[in-house]
């Protein structure tokens, strides 16, 4: 079984290995690099951000359409105008969430083959929650997961399909981010 | 404060209703103004059940049977109606709900 998470704090707490921390530092970056993609302004010009206005058009890329939906499903047009005005701001938070995942892991150092505990704080907590659910819904687009029927076939994977090992990663993410929204129940 | 309406079966009859997807209709003046609009939640495999409960308690700020009780519309009916109101609030729920990776949507209550 796995490490999950418990409360601690106020945050939450878990113990990770070396593998599992490089596999979650891994992913996040692959998550970040996908969404500097994402047609999106210099964040350090404050001026070129406060008039910049973000696409309109929903993105090519199957995860990042997931992660950038329509807000309207038969309104093209206000789905475009919607999307100016709030995709920079989504794109941000997203950004920032896998961040936060990644500069919280590299405080870790780890002993050789033993397990170290992370600590987050409550604001840690909910960034490490947004960056395991897009990492989540990033994962199961590229592996088709469209239906509940899907997610049940990926769990009956045989062990030589070339899917295995993500959808292994898959269910470890999802067995991680269910132990955190537990800690974080209201 | 009950603002919550889950009518699956109306939502799928007025759905079917003719299209007045046609693009003047976008703009807010040509919106009918008496018409409230709804935030709607969709379905999909991967939000988990447990996180789904959590973002309505957290953002709407939901009792737990109501949370859950919505969380099971979304999952078993493919989608919930969670919240309605003015259309720039609906805009600002259907924000809310896709900065925290679930697939929503607004439109008017017709």
């Amino acid at each position: 079984m796995p490490a999950h998470f418990e409360p601690h704090q106020g945050g939450a707490a878990i113990a990770l290995g070396e593998l599992e921390i490089a596999l979650l530092r891994s992913y996040a970056e692959q998550l970040l690099d996908l969404l500097g993609t994402r047609d999106k302004p210099d964040t350090d010009d404050l001026l070129a951000t406060a008039f910049h206005h973000g696409p309109s058009e929903p993105p090519q890329d199957p995860v990042l359409a997931r992660l950038f939906p329509n807000a309207y499903t038969d309104l093209a047009e206000a789905s475009a105008e919607f999307r100016r005005f709030t995709e920079n701001d989504l794109h941000t938070r997203k950004r920032s969430d896998a961040e936060a995942l990644i500069n919280t892991l590299d405080k870790l150092d780890p002993p050789d083959h033993g397990r170290t505990t992370l600590h987050l704080t409550p604001e840690e907590s909910r960034q490490w929650l947004g960056a395991l659910n897009d990492l989540r819904l990033a994962i199961a687009t590229r592996l088709d997961l469209v239906t509940e029927d899907d997610h049940e076939a990926l769990l009956d994977l045989p062990e030589t399909d070339p899917r295995t090992p993500v959808a292994l990663t898959y269910t470890w993410l999802t067995y991680l981010q269910d132990t955190l929204v537990e800690t974080l129940m209201p | 404060m009950d603002q919550v309406t889950t009518s699956p079966s109306t939502i799928q009859s007025q759905r079917s209703a003719p299209a007045e997807a046609h693009p003047q209709a976008t703009s807010a003046e040509a919106a009918e103004p008496d018409i409230p609009w709804i935030t709607i939640v969709q379905n999909d495999p991967v939000n988990l059940m447990s996180y789904v409960s959590y973002v309505f308690q957290t953002y709407f700020g939901f009792s737990e049977a109501k949370a859950n009780q919505l969380m099971l519309d979304v999952h078993h009916k493919g989608r919930a109606v969670v919240s309605n109101g003015t259309r720039e609030e609906m805009e600002r729920d259907v924000q809310a709900m896709h900065g925290y990776g679930l697939w929503a949507t607004l439109r008017q209550d017709r």
